[in-house]
């Protein structure tokens, strides 16, 4: 109850003057402001980029909604048990001789009768692209990251060199990248794989070395105290340090890179992605459903695995991310 | 160093059996590992069948491309058969409609000289004889006999094929010599007609002329202004179709913000449905961070092909995509901020017997906001990247203009203006990110401290 006799005297704006109280008031009604007028500027932002969205497109939104159903009615299979059938190349019975319905057509066969399914074969791939391209990434973003940290960096000028670098490998489009190297090594996932990779060098060099400015410097000047050199100081007192660290950011990135590598995939770099943008754009239905459900499937395992392995790793920090 | 005795040595291994005496696994985990790596490495070699692959790849083509990417060539060819030789251009060359280059030069005599990097490399050739200098070396070629002939020895720049001879001078370009015509290809450092393609006006004139014309001149098409009928020729040059790139630029970026700020404000609300420690309901919880996985997993890529065939091509299909995914990850990271609060504010708001909405807004709000934009801005950064890429798949912004002008092999200087373009826009985006997510740790990181010194 003290607070309704408190009340009235902190806001009586008549009477005696209040100079707290009014400070106070005034620093909230302009902090009040401010919220309105940042809130109210990225309303109009998107209600203006909605706009422009919708204008460049090549279907409108309100045209389009009433339909928003329709165009998944292809993707409705005659039969549901042609689904399964895709997805390990087993003939079906709907088979008119069209590609549609067509399924053991591109079987991969290991010896004798026995094959591989077409559409594991192809995430096999994506999933291969992913995987090199993070090992790529890490073999080079290690040393990279100790050179571009402030605190061990060999030399100032290198360090400065490093980082440009690593920053124009990550700024640098990946997709400009396959599509150069498509045509030096002939379309494919080599091509991906590059691609990736380049980019994987500066994700995680940039993550490596934020996570070597901030590590524990006593093993190091301890080390340094007994002579040891730069190699010799970096493999026995940081490394150890920071190395669970870098096992997580680099489980993050396979993550990540299995989604690029698909997305690669579609716009030439072989793999799932293509096979599904062919799919789609063919409305093949039942063929869709297959690699949406493998994909969907093998992304959410690779997801939980990396999320369980990275909890062991480092515990809950594993998850803290951009804050 | 001291040396140690035996029983020092023994003394310490005894002491510290953790150190000396592991298990088996442990001791030998790293060179599994290790024996593991490689393997799988072979196993990728034998996958990818890299070896052929590297085999019959063109790395020739490489310097070729990245030369391309800053320089422009010119390709005048010279009839020899005709009455009178004169030189030709490619229809659409960057010289435009009437090339009269100083660098192709009418001799008095009836003989022409093309100098290609000056005189020290350079062609003279009339219709019998063709003489290439470069290199301090002049080379004759006689083309009288029926097929070019090089008298005296032939130089290691110089190929001398049955009915052609090619001679290479570097980046500048090269010669090509038959009976019948010469063909030259000389190649320029920077973009061609980068402001003005060759049918506008202003074409060719000095930037002096340029903005005497805008500021004062007689109007070059009537009822238009000079300024403007300037700026329509730059916004549509043919050739780097500025207007095209710009528009498309600013559909990527419309793409990853209306993506990411849409799923944040969706995501914004059921992350305290989602989150363990605030949820009303255990069940629904886990029905939510399921959802928020499914919505992740659907990769970008599916959801992209999906709205492009349901909206029809344009950054409509690219925001919707974006849209969805973020909601999955923008929901799994703000639910998982939830979950690592401090719960004593919320416990001080719900002792003064506020409803929970207020508890919501005056206990747990003002500790996560500060992350929860942070996180969002994060998202948006890594979103502004990866709309270039779905943008090839149909979804609009630039990335399909960007494959197109690639898939050709010869636009490489137009894919290079693209991809300054990208970069100039990641990096003013990671400024401005890195500059507020910096301000706003301050303040997550102030928060900590005055909760830390209060106890």
């Amino acid at each position: 109850m003290t607070l309704s006799v408190t009340a009235p005297s902190l806001t009586a704006s008549s009477g005696a003057p209040h100079p707290m109280a009014d400070a106070w008031r005034r620093q909230t009604s302009l902090r009040r402001l401010y919220t309105v007028l940042g809130v109210g500027l990225l309303l109009a932002a998107m209600l203006a980029s909605m706009w422009f969205a919708d204008e460049a497109n090549a279907g409108h939104f309100f045209d389009r909604l009433p339909h928003i159903l329709d165009f998944l009615s292809w993707l409705v299979p005659k039969d549901w048990n042609d689904v399964w059938r895709a997805l390990f190349d087993i003939a079906s019975p709907h088979d008119t001789g069209t590609q549609e319905y067509n399924f053991p057509l591109g079987r991969v066969y290991v010896w004798g009768g026995f094959y591989i399914p077409e559409y594991f074969e192809l995430m096999l791939t994506t999933v291969n692209v992913a995987l090199v391209s993070t090992f790529i990434g890490f073999i080079f973003a290690v040393p990279f990251s100790f050179i571009a940290a402030r605190n061990l960096t060999p030399h100032p000028a290198l360090r400065l060199i490093v980082k440009r670098l690593m920053e124009l490998l990550r700024a640098f489009p990946e997709i400009v990248i396959a599509g150069l190297f498509a045509a030096i090594v002939s379309i494919g996932p080599i091509a991906a794989i590059i691609a990736i990779g380049l980019h994987s060098i500066g994700a995680l060099g940039k993550l490596f070395y934020e996570i070597n400015e901030n590590i524990d410097m006593r093993a190091e000047e301890g080390l340094r105290a007994v002579g040891a050199n730069w190699f010799e100081r970096v493999r026995f007192a940081d490394l150890p340090q920071v190395l669970p660290n870098f096992m997580s950011y680099t489980l993050l990135r396979v993550e990540i890179n299995v989604r690029a590598s698909t997305i690669i995939g579609a716009v030439g770099g072989g793999g799932i992605g293509e096979e599904l943008k062919l799919s789609i754009s063919r409305g093949f239905g039942a063929k869709t459903l297959a690699l949406v459900l493998l994909l969907f499937t093998t992304i959410f395992i690779i997801d939980q695995f990396s999320a369980w392995l990275r909890r062991k790793l480092v515990g809950e920090q594993a998850f803290v991310m951009g804050a | 160093m001291a040396t140690m005795t035996a029983e020092e040595i023994l003394s310490i291994e005894e002491r510290y059996p953790q150190v000396f005496r592991r298990p088996l696994y442990k001791r030998f985990a790293s060179l599994l590992l290790f024996v593991g790596i490689l393997t799988y490495l072979l196993y990728v070699l034998w996958f990818f069948s890299l070896p052929q692959v590297l085999r019959e790849s063109h790395w020739e083509r490489l310097p070729l491309f990245l030369t391309q990417w800053i320089s422009y060539d010119l390709q005048p060819e010279f009839r020899l058969d005709q009455p009178e030789i004169t030189p030709k251009y490619p229809r659409f060359s960057a010289l435009g409609e009437n090339p009269n280059p100083d660098w192709v030069i009418r001799n008095p005599d009836g003989t022409f000289t093309v100098l290609i990097d000056g005189p020290a490399k350079s062609v003279t050739f009339d219709k019998a004889q063709a003489t290439i200098v470069a290199n301090g070396q002049t080379v004759p070629v006689s083309l009288t006999s029926g097929k070019p002939v090089i008298t005296g020895p032939v130089p290691d720049w110089i190929t001398a094929h049955d009915d052609e001879v090619v001679a290479k001078m570097g980046f500048v370009g090269e010669v090509r010599v038959t009976v019948d015509r010469v063909k030259v290809r000389k190649r320029f450092l920077g973009w061609a007609n980068f402001v003005f393609d060759t049918r506008s006006p202003f074409f060719g004139k000095p930037a002096g002329e340029v903005v005497s014309l805008i500021v004062s001149g007689p109007e070059l098409k009537p009822g238009t202004s000079n300024l403007a009928l300037a700026g329509d020729n730059i916004w549509n040059n043919a050739q780097w179709q500025h207007g095209d790139v710009w528009t498309k630029l600013l559909q990527t970026i419309v793409m990853a913000f209306l993506g990411t700020l849409l799923g944040g404000i969706v995501a914004f609300p059921l992350a305290f449905f989602a989150a363990r420690n605030i949820t009303p309901s255990g069940v629904l919880s886990q029905v939510l961070k399921r959802f928020f996985d499914f919505m992740r997993s659907v990769d970008m890529l599916i959801w992209a092909l999906f709205f492009t065939r349901a909206f029809g091509p344009g950054p409509l299909a690219g925001s919707a995509a974006i849209f969805f995914t973020e909601i999955g990850t923008l929901g799994k990271t703000y639910s998982e901020a939830l979950e690592n609060i401090d719960d004593k504010p919320r416990e001080g708001v719900l002792s003064t017997g506020a409803n929970g909405l207020l508890v919501q807004r005056y206990g747990v709000m003002p500790e996560v906001i500060p992350v929860f934009i942070s996180q969002t801005l994060y998202q948006w950064e890594s979103n502004a990247r990866g709309a270039t890429i779905i943008g090839a798949v149909g979804a609009g912004g630039i990335g399909l203009k960007l494959w197109e002008a690639m898939r050709t092999n010869s636009n490489w200087a137009n894919v290079f203006y693209m991809v300054l373009l990208i970069l100039m826009v990641v990096f003013i985006f990671d400024n401005i990110s890195n500059f507020l997510r910096r301000r706003l740790s301050r303040t997550i990181h102030d928060y900590n401290r005055i909760q830390a010194e209060q106890g």
